[in-house]
């Protein structure tokens, strides 16, 4: 099949939309700009896409809770559409605010076949935005194009990303039931809910979900802010000890993996 | 007006952060009695809904269903007061911008419920037994900004503001015949207009040849135009200094420099809103660093939120719309450690100013989605009054819309935000000297800004731009459309009907709605076969914009609301009818000496103390606040090492995604040389500026800088005289150089007037400061460094001559002295160095690279080696001196033109080859053990762990260091 398209949604206050459209065309799709507004207008473009990313940023300046007023508008204007989408076969991808509106949405983890905000994305224990690079580990998940046993290092940039739900036993489900793909990891790779390898102080150190067809992925930290070599914060070290850098930085492998999957399906 | 309420609470057997952070603030603040505190967000809805559509908007979008609950109450409730427990409420004081209720008005549209008003609020219900004026006094600044906003105790707003009074639309007089100067500076001092005697002399006479009394509105324009914050009147003016007389002395110090140097990367200077510069055959960067003091004395968050968003905007109005690629920030506050009762009255405490000031930055920088990617912090006791909030912002631009011209018959359109009372005077105000009642007076120039707002103004105007599709762009600053449609029409001639503006609220006087200064607005000339088209992409971006009025060919500035003439001006005398400024300047340098100190006996405690300096220490808390990788640009980070916590001496970005061409951001600033010779702090500036860049890899001979001072009172003219000297050394050095000043700004009369006990007053002027900004555009940013030590068994080379120059030193600093000897800067060698190390680490033989700045070598070495991991040891006695120095010297000097570089060493041959005739000496090498070891030949001077001087350079403003640990376990 031709090269996916990844429709790149734009939003007042998303703005992350210029690195992931160049990250999933540097990964072979054809990513194209929607505005929120048109694609409430004309909702039958989601059609025309394989994938759908909401990119990271402050949608509508995460007034009242973040991603909040953006994944009220989908729900109220959009309704089942995305659902649809996705169980078409469709891929979703939300980075950061992205996932907190997807949160919102009740796409994820969206355990069954209805929209459900059954968990949220909350102030972080420091309680303000903090930017730092974090060591992130793919669990197996229903994740249908995340690989697991990866471990990558991304940064993270949010002030709400304590991924809590209403109690400690629906956060383990999600992690025994493979809706928890990736986890913020310390030196020894071992999950966790230390700062600050745990930037947020996520119970289980839960930094990504899928839903139940594994279709959709969120996560709080950034792949688009790492994709490229000299993205990374010690590429002159890995320059050093290799004598030359890598193609990809740590987070152009979800990239290629969704596109590639986009592409299996077609 | 009655209203709904709906508080929204975290469950009870949820976290709540928010709540945990107010306890932090208020027990911090003294008030151990806090036992806990609990925070609500509240919603103000008009009265005319229903309860189940109150109770549907908070369960589908107010209230979190998975961590929190609601509790609706009738229009009208009262609150009871909680058991045991204060409530403090805190509320946006009426007029000022509170965009959450926007979001909740189109929240209820997208219910498809009544679209009624709305309002917030913030609860923190406070247990223990403090008493409630304690409270107030800590909450007024800890929990609120008492200037935008109003704290309740014990009680609950219980309605939403009523309609405001009708506005005066009357076209006011303002005689000025026969006025004396006296009463004329009155006039002008009561006005709030900073126009001084002279100035309105020349506007009353002016207003006499035409027979007729100036409009308040015409009277308002002048002062705005004529403000010192939008001419300059100081720096273009006549100076006579030394028996020389310097006519513009801006033109012929500054401009002069790039005028000679005529550099063939500089695109467009000194006529825009920022410098712009050739970055490759397509596109151009351009770069602009403004001050935002004022506002951020009186209201710190509010105050330096609107500076980032004002230069934000002045580099989206650059050319014909440049889009931002990076803030950097410089901040100079009062140490915060100031004891209470050293604090001025009026006065907010340093460490409130600072907090406010970061979040300020972090709260608009991160939203608008631009990284802030380099700054610095410096500390002086005379910040106390006047704290420096230094904003940039860098744009990168098709090189062909680089120029604008509106035309007659353009269209003069505004885009973004709306007009309010917000900001009204902060240009005139800008130029007045701050006391302790500038808090209280002055809270009107105060603004408030709504990122988001801005954005959306921005993601419209990139999109105009995109298509061609006006011919003219400025941003809406000082003095608002009263400044914007003024320069705009300069040449040409406008007609303005003020009622078009779109209004926050109703009530404004054209006056007001002329010279606001609100937010996230933009003013664009459109020529008419494009309006439509501009109309409808704002709206496709959500972007509000208005057709304000006409440019014409008449050279008239006229304003009207409705049929009323409010301003009929010649814009030849709006421009040009300033008064030229003659002003006295004298220099006497101050009487100084070196202390007499004796012999240093404990280098390591010594290090100790300068690693734990205010403007030494690690600056970790403030950068991780601020979004420095968004646009996936950054190629070199504000902090580096293996741990991703060593300092960084520059920042470098690549701006295009699809290539390695790059910039690199740096700058230098140190005021404490100020005190002693400001020819020296402003040399120091320039080359410390370049020696980042150069050290993270820029390129000496396609760099351009900025120049903004902040100064004192100018009218004295010892303290004019400084400026002058300051600047003719600047110049001199610049020109030494080859570096062009691209842009730069002045904010003069940086002086608080204290009352003292005894009812007297003493005036506090800040030191003397050049800000100075370098900008490199390199072809590759993978041939740029890092300051982290890389590899054991690395030679240390240190490159240039070390001087017997501690004065205004941090070592001096921490023995309480100042000293006379201040570092001068040798300009051949100094270039030579310059050029020198580049060529080195282009040729590959740099592992690491490190300018010597505060705390000099000693300290140098620690920070390389705090990023790294690793030790080092150095022996001083081998290091290119000026003279005998003895140790301490050797180790603390602040000497200029010096780096770091660590060095493989098989590779020391090709350094020697590419540094040329420099002078450098290999001082010690990088070893495996995390030990720093500084020796004086066999002697050993010190000797400590890297874990050990990480600790006291981490420590002083690690302000989350309780919460670290605390969430650690």
């Amino acid at each position: 099949m031709s090269a996916p398209k990844a429709l790149i949604l734009r939003a007042p206050g998303i703005n992350c939309e210029r690195e992931t459209h160049h990250a999933f065309e540097r990964a072979g799709a054809v990513s194209e700009y929607v505005h929120i507004k048109k694609l409430l207008a004309q909702p039958e473009l989601l059609d025309r896409f394989q994938i759908l990313s909401v990119p990271g940023g402050f949608s509508y300046g995460d007034d009242i809770s973040s991603g909040r007023v953006l994944a009220q508008e989908m729900k109220a204007r959009l309704g089942d559409r995305v659902l649809q989408f996705v169980d078409r076969g469709g891929l979703a991808f939300g980075i950061c605010n992205g996932f907190q509106v997807l949160v919102r949405l009740g796409l994820l983890p969206c355990v069954s076949d209805r929209l459900e905000e059954t968990v949220t994305l909350t102030h972080n224990l420091s309680n303000h935005y903090e930017c730092r690079w974090v060591t992130l580990k793919t669990r197996t998940s229903r994740c249908v194009f995340l690989p697991e046993g990866l471990t990558v290092r991304w940064p993270a940039a949010h002030g709400e990303g304590r991924l809590m739900t209403r109690d400690r036993a629906a956060l383990q489900t999600l992690l025994d039931e493979g809706f928890a793909a990736v986890q913020y990891v310390d030196e020894a790779g071992a999950p966790t809910e230390r700062y600050p390898d745990n930037p947020n102080g996520a119970p289980l150190g839960i930094a990504g979900l899928t839903n139940h067809n594994g279709r959709v992925l969120g996560v709080m930290p950034h792949p688009d802010r790492s994709y490229l070599p000299t993205h990374m914060p010690n590429w002159r070290r890995t320059l050093l000890d290799d004598g030359a850098l890598p193609a990809d930085g740590d987070g152009m492998v979800v990239f290629r993996e969704m596109v590639r999957a986009a592409r299996a399906e077609g | 007006m009655q209203a709904w309420r709906i508080d929204v609470l975290a469950r009870a057997d949820q976290l709540d952060p928010i709540g945990d952070a107010a306890q932090r603030t208020l027990r911090a603040a003294g008030l151990e009695a806090v036992a806990g505190v609990r925070s609500r967000r509240g919603y103000l809805l008009g009265a005319e809904l229903e309860r189940t559509q109150v109770e549907a908007v908070a369960e589908a979008v107010l209230c979190d269903p998975v961590v929190e609950r609601f509790v609706v109450h009738e229009p009208g409730a009262t609150a009871a007061a909680p058991e045991g427990a204060h409530s403090l409420t805190i509320v946006p004081k009426p007029g000022v911008t509170d965009p959450v209720a926007h979001s909740v008005q189109k929240a209820l549209a997208d219910l498809g419920l009544p679209v009624v008003a709305a309002g917030t609020y913030r609860t923190y219900d406070v247990e223990g037994e403090v008493a409630t004026e304690q409270l107030l006094a800590v909450a007024r600044k800890g929990l609120a900004n008492d200037t935008v906003q109003q704290i309740l105790v014990d009680s609950l707003p219980d309605g939403l503001p009523g309609a405001s009074p009708p506005p005066d639309l009357t076209v006011h007089e303002v005689p000025l015949q026969g006025l004396d100067e006296a009463t004329l500076v009155a006039l002008s001092r009561d006005g709030g207009l900073a126009l001084d005697g002279h100035e309105m002399r020349a506007i009353q006479a002016h207003f006499d040849g035409l027979g007729r009394a100036p409009t308040r509105l015409e009277l308002e324009t002048l002062a705005q135009t004529w403000s010192e914050h939008c001419k300059h009147k100081t720096l273009t003016g006549t100076v006579q200094f030394e028996g020389r007389t310097i006519d513009n002395l801006l033109k012929s110090t500054i401009a002069n420099v790039t005028k000679t140097l005529d550099r063939d990367f500089c695109v467009s200077v000194f006529v825009d809103n920022a410098g712009i510069v050739k970055f490759d055959d397509v596109d151009s960067v351009c770069i602009k660093v403004e001050t935002h003091n004022r506002p951020s004395a009186i209201e710190p968050f509010g105050g330096a939120g609107t500076g980032v968003g004002g230069v934000i905007r002045d580099v989206l109005g650059t050319g014909l719309a440049a889009r931002p690629i990076a803030n950097t920030d410089v901040f100079c506050f009062a140490p915060p450690d100031l004891a209470a009762q050293d604090l001025p009255q009026g006065c907010l405490h340093p460490l409130t100013v600072m907090q406010g000031v970061v979040s300020g930055v972090r709260d608009y920088g991160n939203p608008m989605g631009i990284p802030t990617v380099n700054g610095s912090v410096h500390f002086d006791e005379n910040f106390v009054g006047n704290p420096l909030v230094y904003v940039g912002n860098v744009g990168i631009l098709p090189t062909a819309r680089a120029h604008k011209k509106a035309n007659p018959g353009d269209k003069i359109v505004a885009l973004g935000g709306r007009t309010g009372r917000d900001g009204i005077h902060g240009a005139t105000f800008s130029s007045l000297e701050l006391h302790t009642e500038s808090e209280s007076l002055s809270g009107g120039a105060v603004q408030i800004g709504d990122p988001i707002t801005e954005r959306k103004a921005m993601d419209a105007v990139l999109a105009c731009a995109d298509e061609d599709l006006f011919s003219a762009i400025t941003d809406c600053g000082a003095g608002g459309f009263s400044s914007a449609v003024g320069e705009m029409a300069e040449g040409l001639g406008a007609v303005v009907q003020l009622e078009r503006a779109p209004l926050k609220y109703d009530g404004l006087a054209p006056w007001e709605i002329w010279i606001s200064e609100a937010q996230e607005r933009m003013v664009l000339a459109v020529p008419p076969e494009k309006l439509d088209r501009v109309l409808e992409v704002c709206e496709a971006e959500c972007c509000e914009a208005v057709v304000l009025g006409t440019f014409t060919d008449d050279n008239r500035l006229v304003v009207k609301h409705e049929d009323a003439v409010h301003c009929d001006m010649d814009l030849g005398f709006l421009h040009d009818g300033l008064p030229d400024r003659v002003l006295e300047a004298s220099y006497v340098a101050p009487t100084l000496s070196e202390p007499e100190l004796p012999a240093e006996t404990d280098h390591a405690g010594a290090l100790r103390q300068v690693l734990a300096d205010f403007g030494v220490c690690s600056k970790e808390w403030i950068i991780r606040q601020y979004d420095h990788e968004v646009q996936a640009a950054s190629a070199g980070k504000p902090l580096c090492g293996v741990r991703e916590d060593g300092p960084a001496d520059a920042a470098v970005l690549a701006p295009k995604l699809d290539s390695a061409r790059g910039v690199v951001l740096s700058n230098g600033l140190n005021p404490r040389y100020s005190r002693i010779d400001p020819a020296s702090m402003a040399e120091c500036a320039l080359d410390e500026a370049m020696r980042n860049s150069v050290a993270a890899g820029g390129d000496p001979d396609y760099t351009v800088v900025l120049d903004n001072y902040c100064w004192g009172n100018t009218r004295d003219p010892q303290c004019l005289g400084e400026l002058v000297r300051a600047t003719e050394a600047l110049c001199d050095l610049a020109t030494h150089y080859r570096t062009p000043f691209v842009s730069g700004k002045d904010s003069l009369h940086n002086e608080f007037r204290a009352t003292l006990e005894d009812g007297g007053e003493k005036t506090i002027r800040i030191p003397g400061c050049i800000l100075v900004t370098a900008m490199s555009v390199i072809p590759d940013v993978r041939r740029t460094m890092t300051s982290d030590f890389k590899r054991p068994g690395s030679k240390l080379v240190l490159v240039g001559v070390t001087k017997d120059e501690l004065g205004g030193s941090v070592y001096y600093k921490t023995k309480g002295h100042l000293g006379r000897n201040a570092p001068r800067v040798d300009k051949d060698a100094a270039r030579d160095v310059l050029h020198g190390v580049h060529r080195a680490i282009q040729a590959g033989c740099v592992l690491a690279a490190h300018d010597l700045s505060e705390g000099g070598l000693m300290a140098a070495v620690a920070e390389m080696a705090i990023g790294g991991k690793v030790g080092a040891s150095i022996d001083v006695a081998t290091m290119k001196t000026d003279g005998a120095l003895d140790a301490t010297r050797r180790l603390f000097s602040e000497s200029q033109s010096r780096l770091l570089l660590e060095v493989a060493p098989d590779r020391m041959g090709d350094l020697e080859a590419n540094l040329h005739e420099v002078p450098f000496a290999a001082v010690g090498e990088v070893t495996e053990a995390p030990l720093l070891r500084y020796c004086d030949g066999a002697h050993e001077l010190a000797a400590l762990s890297v874990a050990d001087a990480e600790a006291c350079w981490k420590r002083p403003l690690d302000l989350d260091g309780a919460l670290v640990t605390e969430a650690g376990r």
